[in-house]
């Protein structure tokens, strides 16, 4: 146990657990509050076509996710803020869009491509130090944003129209919740994979919210959640030789099938 | 101008709702809200027609009318968060995104999410945010007008639970202590007793009354009118268009212009009441 903190790549891989762990539990709480699980699942298909674009290119793959996922959050939150119908189709269509865009790049870009695969299935064992530095600027403009406009938040998250009555700023928090997003969405890639973001950034704020009733605490729980998630998955597949982003989701998801027969039997939560 | 001298003592008040005043001048009947030939809808569907109604300081106002009639859609533009089509309106003298802070509102249900894992203390502290505000964070001033309104209204004990356990009626109380945290000047309230029992709904009516009678202007959307037409100044019924006096008399006549607004009126106490009935003729 304690040499495997010895290979770099290990120590690596935990501390970006860690990194992810607290933009994904607070970010994670906010979308699934806020019911945005679909159109995050969409900015995170649509960022695998930067991944294709930047490689065909020869530029940082990363670079792509970043912009792609930036483009793909603010198409997404402007469709979504229209009220007519019919948002979900659109970002439907711009969630396969975004991912054959990858895929035909990639088809288009010579020679090996195995590298190409990890930005999808995620891999933590491969994370360098200039990903750790991302994952601490994100990390900590997330955690200054959000404790800058906690209130707001919460109250725009809440109820809309009496926010906007209170002339909050709602427009520009929702601008800056699908900004951080877009980000977080990105450094996530490289801990799970783009295909399996969703799963992770909602799982522990769902089991959250069926044990706490205050917004602060899920967020909290949330993080140590997905701490637990990403470094006993890690552990998990590293003794057993398993992909390590799948690992760290199953092992999400099957807590959070334990939470919920747990919660079932548990008198005194809210909402039993 | 009066500097205002008669603040109302606590004893005074009705029921066992406590108001602590605020000074304020009653004798000056300034217009509030004014709204001049005002047409509004949504995507091409024509809603308001010819809106004419101005809200004078000290007003309670009762506005009525059918199911789609356009009470709701009225209130959206008042607070701004519906532009009109043509026609004119002014909040405080100001454009409505300027002027609403100024308003106090209860919303007609809860169209969020009444799962959201919040408490009541912190529904209400809501009323105490502004744009003004950001920064800043709320103070134990700010905590202690949030533990008031949360008295007026009867909830003060259920402060610290959280929203998604209270039942319908105790939530509509707490958005009307929200909206009362706000330090409203005009107080505009969507159907607010829509699923209150009947005690607790003669307790809001009684405390909507004195509140008014500290000088705060209220205009009320309700179906309940036996109960409305005691306790408001004036009714206004809006189909479409809207048909409003603002003399303190309701004449039958009144309602015959507003043809459909099905309207079974029965006053009482109110010295200026005419007693109307008005069967609908379809
Ligand atoms: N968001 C919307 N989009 C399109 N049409 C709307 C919208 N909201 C309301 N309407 C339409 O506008 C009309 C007036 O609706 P409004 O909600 O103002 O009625 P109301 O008088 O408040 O009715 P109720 O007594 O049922 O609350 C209705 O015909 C309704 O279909
Ligand atoms: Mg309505």
């Amino acid at each position: 146990m304690v040499e495997l903190l010895s290979y770099g790549f290990m120590r690596n891989a935990l501390m970006a657990g860690v990194l992810v762990s607290l933009a994904c539990g607070i970010i994670g709480t906010l979308v699934v509050l806020k019911r945005m699980v679909f159109i995050s699942g969409g900015v995170a298909h649509t960022a695998y076509g930067g991944v294709g674009m930047a490689f065909y290119f020869g530029v940082n793959p990363v670079l792509g996710a970043v912009v792609f996922s930036l483009l793909a959050s603010f198409l997404m939150g402007y469709v979504q803020r229209q009220t007519r119908q019919r948002q979900d189709t659109l970002i439907g269509v711009m969630w396969a869009i975004g991912m054959a865009i990858g895929i035909i790049f990639a088809d288009l870009t010579p020679g090996y491509k195995a590298d190409l695969m990890s930005y999808l299935f995620g891999s933590i064992l491969a994370v360098t130090n200039a990903d750790l530095w991302l994952m601490l600027v994100i990390d900590l403009l997330v955690i200054g944003l959000v404790i800058a406009f906690y209130k707001e938040l919460q109250a725009s998250a809440f109820d809309e129209t009496f926010s906007r009555v209170r002339n909050l700023p709602v427009d520009f928090l929702y601008l800056v919740l699908i900004t951080m997003i877009g980000l977080v969405v990105v450094m996530m890639m490289r801990v799970v994979g783009l295909i399996m973001i969703i799963a992770l950034l909602t799982v522990p704020a769902a089991i959250g919210s069926l044990f706490l009733k205050d917004m602060k605490h899920i967020m909290g729980l949330s993080t140590v959640l997905s701490l637990v998630f990403t470094s006993g998955g890690l552990l998990i597949s590293y003794f057993f030789n398993l992909t390590s982003g799948a690992t760290i989701i199953l092992f999400a998801g099957g807590a959070y099938l334990a939470a919920l027969v747990l919660h079932r039997f548990c008198r005194r939560c809210p909402n039993a | 101008m009066h500097s205002a001298n008669n603040h109302i003592t606590a004893g005074k008040q009705t029921g066992d709702i406590k108001f602590m005043p605020q000074t304020f001048q009653k004798s000056s009947n300034s217009t509030l809200i004014e709204i001049e030939n005002l047409h509004a809808g949504y995507n091409g569907e024509a809603v308001l027609q010819d809106i004419n109604f101005t809200i004078q300081e000290g007003d309670f106002i009762g506005l009525i009318g059918p199911n789609g009639g356009g009470k709701t859609t009225l209130l959206k533009i008042i607070l701004g968060l519906l532009t009109p089509k043509k026609g004119r309106i002014s909040v405080m003298g100001k454009l409505p995104q300027d002027g609403r802070q100024h308003i106090g509102y209860v919303p007609q249900f809860a169209d969020f999410d009444s799962d959201f894992p919040i408490s009541v203390r912190d529904v209400v502290r809501m009323g105490r945010l502004s744009g003004k505000r950001l920064f800043k964070r709320l103070n134990t001033e700010d905590d202690a007008i949030v533990e008031e309104r949360l008295d007026w209204v009867d909830m003060r004990d259920h402060m610290d639970r959280s929203l998604k356990e209270l039942s319908g009626g105790q939530r509509q109380r707490v958005y009307i202590a929200r909206a009362l945290a706000t330090d409203p000047k005009i107080l505009m309230l969507d159907e607010p007793t829509n699923s209150v029992d009947y005690e607790s709904r003669t307790k809001i009516y009684d405390l909507l009354h004195t509140i008014n009678e500290q000088g705060i202007t209220i205009l009320m959307v309700s179906h309940d009118l036996n109960v409305i037409s005691s306790y408001v100044k004036t009714i206004g019924c809006l189909n479409r268009q809207m048909h409003y006096h603002s003399e303190k008399e309701i004449t039958a006549e009144m309602f015959n212009a507003a043809y459909d607004c099905p309207v079974e009126l029965i006053a009482h106490g109110l010295p200026h009441r005419v007693l109307a009935e008005h069967k609908e003729a379809r």
